[in-house]
């Protein structure tokens, strides 16, 4: 059987590994950024000279050819599914048994004057990465319009250059979207004081340029001019699915894909940034462009295509990021806002750099949301999935401590901040010790067969 | 089509930020101190110990002056700006020249100590800069090896300090160090120099075989037994070591207690090497050349080791084909002088600080085979959290592909694993944790089933 993966990423070439490790189909990667698999995610450190480019790419060159995953670096433009084949920029026709489409997403293009001019700019793609660099010569100002995770990392990059900054945010705070008010306002704080001129409420509603088509300045939404040399538009992400319009799979705003990752054709999938799942679980979105999500679909699919079906489960939702030195790390829904019902613990540090926000319900844990501090993700999902009440996690919060030894224990901090609010006082169960995390996820286990 | 080499060149960066007044002042300071270390070997100055003084205090202050311009107004967090780039840091033009210019200093440290001064009837050049300190604390002329031993220590000091200021923040790393700097100074220098001072036997007390591979040479073990209870104790506490101590603290905490605690080699590597960890080479081929040639010369130095006491038993020297002496000078010249010294401290800048500890250190390689196979200390990962960015595999000094494990969800469980925390202190998703726990022991057994290591898809 020959299996076709569009697109290298981390959703395609997690699906050509585990097909690899379980079954001697033959295994196609195309793709049309690079030759080998990078971690896009790492694209920052690169600009920021903390790694080359041959750090970023997870696997040595000779790693293809000794699993067998046959690598083509070209554009795949038409998808014949009568005929089982696509064609390529480059002039290939290439069939299959079966396609996996993971061609992940584009940025977001602001719909506003002058966005085509040179010196606009996002951030998604390593030519992306290349044109910046580029760019990067002779900056006395570059502004970014977005207040997203890889906004924040593009005022990072720049301020590794010293270049000044201008941030506009669209929201009354960098991610409230995201982050509850107190996280929210710690970002902001963090921005500033590396010296980020960072703009609250405020749009990009205008790019203006010289008469050779060199960005010169833009306008905002409060009325003002910024000079500058590079835009960078972070507004978020689309699928990459616009060469697929005239084929007959069911698009939305990705494919649309059942829980099986297959779409409205036989023997076509999409997993990754382009898919949609058609029925998401409850609290999560239809399309969810991230690392892990990706990982674990190309798990799923690889286990289906081999022969045992494996409905995608993107379990209990977590994620992480870091906002130039601040860490945040988040277990289970944690809303903006909290609902109804819900309470909170939150905990922070004098200094106002690290924070544990714990919430729950009368009956149950419900999430964690953390800066500047990191919590096990095991131990935070055990909780959550088997309902905990608040007062056992606070007695053992211990366990879930995963900053490298000798850091301050924040378990006590947390368990007062619950004592001022509720009065109750709550002791601690468990030290921080290995064999109690491994005796605690191992009870897990029995209960949950 | 775009190809590798192209997008290597075009994506690295082309401006980062300068000097600024602040770094170049200090730097200033701190090569004038070495200025005088150098003209010192013309023998112009003056026999004072003001000469002594003022240039350790210029280097002093140079490099802590330096640290602070760098670190003092950053928050806490990673400091890896464009070390891949700058030439010091990615072998470049002048990391060459300092590469060179160590490896030179060590050949003739070891080899011709005489052009630095050494002279039995009066020390001059460098090594009689040194007399006055030496006269201070042991009441003799100075060596090369005392010259040698202050500068290490200093080195260790100052660029501890300077690792303490980077990694501000992370209690580890600033324990850690702190353990370095006293071990070194008291325990490899000072304890040493003042027992020599009282006549007794001197001796490096955390220095063990197989690294401090003459401990079982006759004139060692002579030395030890002819001079009465300190030399038994010291004798007996340096076979417990071996025998009982090491083994009980890797067994709880890895080879790390000693490898990024203790040992100078590793002291030295850790504070003065830090900027140049990235430097180790992460590859699988890399891997196979390090095991093969760490595995050798512990092999080589056991053999030699009981050869020597074979002769020292029964007073012959040969054994079959074998000279002990012969096996001796080959394994101190070779591995003691070449491999430990000249290549291990002047390949910093070109292939990491821990080239020595890596491919060639014989504890190494013991306190490895007790990490792999019976101990409890392990890296732990935090679940799905990695984003694969490569961050602790490029950090690691050690050239341990961390990544390869941390993107599978996997415990790190690693014979060359030093335990230095760093893959940890840069991941910046949280991923990673140095921990000691007894559970998964069986898994690591040559018997455990294969699929948790070293597949290699
Ligand atoms: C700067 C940045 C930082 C990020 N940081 C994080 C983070 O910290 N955590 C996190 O969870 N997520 C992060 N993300 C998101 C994450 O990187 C993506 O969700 C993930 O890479 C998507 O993987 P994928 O395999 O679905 O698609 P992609 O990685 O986009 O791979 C798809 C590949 O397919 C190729 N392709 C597309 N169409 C075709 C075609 N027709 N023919 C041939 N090839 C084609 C594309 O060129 C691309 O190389 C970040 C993204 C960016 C841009
Ligand atoms: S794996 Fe981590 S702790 Fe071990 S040597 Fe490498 S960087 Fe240090
Ligand atoms: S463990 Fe951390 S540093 Fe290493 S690749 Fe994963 S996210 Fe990056």
């Amino acid at each position: 059987m020959h299996i076709l993966i569009i697109g290298n990423g981390i959703a395609g070439i997690t699906a050509a590994r585990h097909i690899r490790q379980r079954a001697d189909h033959q295994i196609t990667v195309i793709s049309a950024e690079s030759d080998y698999f990078f971690s896009r995610t790492a694209l920052m450190y690169v600009y920021m000279g903390h790694m080359h480019w041959n750090d970023i790419m997870p696997y040595e060159p000779w790693f293809w050819k000794k699993n067998r995953i046959h690598l083509i670096n070209d554009l795949v433009n038409v998808l014949d599914d009568q005929r089982k084949t696509v064609h390529t920029a480059g002039g290939k026709q290439i069939s299959y048994d079966k396609l996996i489409l993971a061609t992940g997403s584009s940025s977001n293009r602001l719909e506003i004057p002058g966005n085509e001019l040179d010196g606009v700019a996002s951030l998604y793609s390593l030519q992306d990465l290349q044109y910046i660099e580029s760019k990067s010569t002779n900056l006395k100002r570059v502004v970014i319009a977005g207040g997203g995770l890889i906004g924040i990392e593009l005022a990072e990059m720049f301020h590794s250059r010293q270049i000044p900054v201008t941030f506009l945010v669209r929201e009354s705070s960098y991610s409230n979207m995201l982050l509850p008010a107190e996280e929210s306002e710690m970002v902001n704080r963090e921005i500033r004081e590396h010296g980020i001129d960072l703009r609250l409420h405020t749009e990009l509603t205008d790019i203006k340029g010289d008469e050779a088509g060199r960005i010169k300045s833009t306008l905002t939404s409060s009325g003002e001019e910024i000079d500058c040399q590079l835009a960078c538009i972070a507004v978020g992400v689309h699928p990459n699915v616009s060469w697929l319009s005239d084929s007959p799979i069911e698009i939305n705003k990705g494919i649309l894909v059942d829980e099986l990752l297959q779409t409205n054709i036989a023997d076509i999938y999409a997993i990754g940034d382009c898919a949609e799942l058609r029925r998401p679980s409850p609290g999560r979105k239809a399309i969810e462009p991230l690392w892990y999500t990706g990982r674990l679909m190309g798990e799923a699919l690889a286990s289906t295509v081999c022969g045992t079906p494996v409905k995608y489960d993107g379990g209990i939702w977590f994620n992480s990021a870091k906002f130039f030195n601040t860490e945040y790390q988040v277990y289970g829904t944690i809303s903006p806002k909290l609902p109804e019902g819900q309470k909170t613990i939150y905990w922070q540090q004098r200094d106002g750099k690290k924070s544990i926000r714990i919430n729950y319900t009368e009956q149950a844990v419900i999430g964690f949301n953390l800066m500047g501090v990191r919590f096990r993700q095991e131990v935070c999902e055990k909780w959550i999935v088997t309902k905990t009440n608040i007062e056992v996690v606070l007695a053992n919060l211990e366990l879930a401590l995963f900053d490298q030894e000798f850091s301050p224990n924040y378990a006590h901090a947390v368990r007062d901040a619950y004592r001022s609010i509720t009065g109750v006082t709550i002791r601690s169960g468990v030290n921080r010790k290995h064999a109690h995390v491994h005796a605690f996820m191992k009870n897990h286990q029995k209960s949950s067969v | 089509m775009i190809h590798q080499d192209d997008i290597s060149m075009s994506l690295t960066p082309t401006v980062y930020p300068s000097l600024t007044i602040g770094h170049k002042i200090f730097s200033i300071i701190g090569c004038s101190g070495l200025l005088i270390g150098l003209i010192s070997f013309t023998g112009s100055f003056p026999e004072s110990n003001l000469t002594l003084i003022l240039s350790l205090l210029l280097i002093s202050t140079g490099v802590i002056g330096y640290s602070i311009v760098q670190y003092q107004r950053q928050s806490p967090g990673i400091q890896n700006n464009f070390v891949r780039v700058k030439a010091i840091t990615s072998r470049g033009t002048t990391a060459w020249f300092l590469a060179l210019t160590l490896m030179g200093f060590y050949i003739l440290l070891y080899f011709f100590p005489q052009s630095l001064g050494l002279a039995e009837s009066g020390n001059t050049g460098l090594i009689a800069l040194f007399d006055p300190l030496s006269q201070w604390i042991k009441n003799k002329p100075a060596s090369q090896w005392f010259v040698y031993g202050t500068l290490y220590t200093l080195a260790i000091l100052l660029f501890g300090i300077k690792f303490m200021l980077k990694y501000k923040g992370n209690r580890y790393q600033q324990i850690r160090t702190v353990s370095v700097m006293f071990f070194q100074l008291c325990f490899a220098f000072l304890i040493p120099e003042v027992l020599e001072r009282l006549n007794q036997p001197s001796m490096d007390l955390k220095n063990m075989w197989p690294l401090n591979y003459y401990f079982f040479f006759d004139w060692n073990l002579d030395k030890l037994l002819q001079s009465g209870t300190l030399g038994l104790f010291m004798l007996g506490w340096s076979i417990a070591l071996i025998l009982v101590i090491s083994p009980v603290l890797t067994y709880f905490f890895g080879k790390r207690w000693y490898c990024s605690w203790v040992c100078g080699c590793g002291g030295l590597g850790e504070t003065a090497g830090d900027p140049f960890r990235h430097l180790a080479d992460p590859s699988l081929k890399a891997w196979k050349i390090e095991r093969w040639m760490v595995h050798s010369v512990l092999v080589f130095v056991v053999l030699m080791t009981l050869l020597v006491l074979y002769t020292y038993f029964t007073g012959n020297s040969h054994i079959l084909f074998l000279n002990s002496y012969a096996l001796r000078e080959g394994y101190g010249f070779f591995i003691g002088a070449i491999f430990s010294g000249v290549i291990g401290v002047g390949f910093y800048p070109l292939l990491g600080p821990r080239v020595w500890c890596r491919f060639g250190c014989p504890m190494a390689a013991i306190l490895g085979l007790q990490q792999r196979y019976f101990s409890r200390f392990r890296i732990t990962t935090n679940g799905g959290q990695c984003i694969s960015c490569g961050n602790c595999s490029t950090y690691c000094e050690m050239g341990i592909d961390v990544r390869h494990y941390a993107q599978r969800g996997q415990n790190i469980v690693r014979a060359s694993c030093v335990g230095c925390g760093i893959c940890a202190a840069v991941c910046p998703r949280g991923v990673l944790k140095l921990e000691n726990g007894s559970v998964d022991l069986f898994e690591r057994t040559p018997f455990a089933p294969k699929s948790s290591k070293g597949d290699f898809n």
